[in-house]
């Protein structure tokens, strides 16, 4: 049989129809339906969220514990002793947290005195411009996450951050849970973790574990709005940063 | 024809190794879906969607749930089936109707030989023995 032009066009036209009913149907079989999912009514927004840490009101080590708690049983993060620690919330002294140039005749109580410590939560975070994979990003709100199904463990964010505040699991945390929140995943061998605003609490309209234990020492609210009790206070306090000079801009303040 | 027998025999052994997993199935019972132990009537009836649905896409609808969740903040799912609304949350909604990991998720992803790692962070409900 004779091939010209025309015939070819038309087998190639049916051919082209058949598979594009094959294809579509199988495409149909899942739609996914955006238009059904919604935040939680009762979810608490802002613009970009921080934290205010009035240190004035810590006085002993055993001030920081409840807090510490709070948000590591919250949370599921095992308690590892020795260098393959995980921490979310930690404390640390004044030279280890604010290790810039110090006042030459400091304060003498600076020297003894500890101060709580977390994921800053910049507004410009170099975690997030590290992470190859997008797994650890900045929330419309402010709040730098992580995204524990896209970690590879690279450990990039843990280079990135000036602050430490990220931790790498080396084994399965699960033996070193005491008491495991059912409500709340662990994290698996191989990726990075940190602290994350407490994004699941802020979704069902709850403060973070720790500003809720703390009882008043923690200040957590919006720093874009003006009116927000956090402003206030931020406005009426003289407080520091953590390295501020690396232009990380943190989000979270102390009051000295 | 040159070393036809040599060729032949080649052709024989490796229509055998092709076909191995074909011969060596005959007379063994066929795949059967195995039976799902669904959650009692007072707990639940219904399931977020239709179970033949659910049945066929849960990973695609759990995959989005997890970015829904994770990345964009949306946690509340509406039902198309029924219009009722769903926390989006493998611990928090999912395992709290199918109640035993063994007796529904592992009876058929250990059938289909299939080995999700949803386990590895979230955490499976306690079997009660």
């Amino acid at each position: 049989m004779k091939t010209n032009r025309r015939h070819f066009l038309k087998v190639a036209g049916v051919t082209a129809m058949g598979l594009a009913a094959g294809a579509g149907t199988a495409a149909a079989s899942y739609l996914p339906h955006y238009d059904h999912v919604a935040p939680n009514h009762d979810h608490l927004t802002a613009g970009r969220w921080g934290m205010v840490i009035d240190t004035r009101k810590f006085h002993h080590k055993e001030d920081f514990l409840p807090l510490v708690e709070a948000c590591h049983k919250y949370h599921n993060v095992p308690t590892i002793p020795g260098n393959q620690e995980i921490k979310w919330l930690w404390t640390d002294s004044f030279h280890h947290s604010f290790p810039n140039k110090h006042n030459e005749f400091l304060e003498e109580k600076m020297h003894h005195q500890d101060f709580l410590l977390l994921c800053n939560h910049c507004k410009n975070p170099p975690c997030v411009r590290v992470c190859p994979t997008q797994a650890t990003y900045k929330r419309a709100d402010g709040i730098v996450i992580m995204d524990m199904h896209r970690c590879i463990g690279c450990r990039f964010c843990m280079a990135g951050c000036p602050y430490g505040s990220r931790s790498f699991n080396f084994q399965d945390p699960r033996p070193f849970i005491a008491e495991q929140n059912t409500d709340y995943p662990t994290r698996t061998k191989g990726v990075v973790e940190k602290c994350n605003f407490c994004a699941e609490r802020l979704a069902e309209g709850k403060l973070p574990a720790c500003v809720e234990a703390s009882e008043g020492k923690l200040i957590f609210g919006d720093l874009n709005n003006p009116e927000s009790e956090i402003r206030h206070i931020l406005a009426e306090n003289y407080t520091i940063r953590r390295k501020p000079d690396l232009g990380t801009e943190p989000s979270v303040f102390y009051i000295i | 024809m040159f070393d036809g027998g040599k060729i032949i025999a080649g052709i024989i052994v490796f229509v055998g190794l092709m076909t191995f997993p074909f011969w060596y199935n005959v007379g063994q019972a066929a795949y059967k879906t195995p039976e799902l132990q669904l959650p009692p009537k007072d707990v639940a009836t219904q399931c977020v969607e239709s179970a033949e649905w659910m049945r066929a896409e849960h990973m695609q609808l759990l995959d989005n749930w997890r970015d829904w969740v994770v990345r964009d903040g949306n946690r509340v799912y509406t039902s198309k089936q029924s219009g009722a609304h769903f926390e989006m949350s493998l611990q928090k909604s999912c395992m709290k109707c199918h109640t035993s990991k063994e007796q529904f998720c592992d009876k058929c992803h250990t059938a289909a030989a299939v080995a999700p790692y949803c386990w590895d962070c979230h955490i499976a409900p306690k079997e009660e023995k």
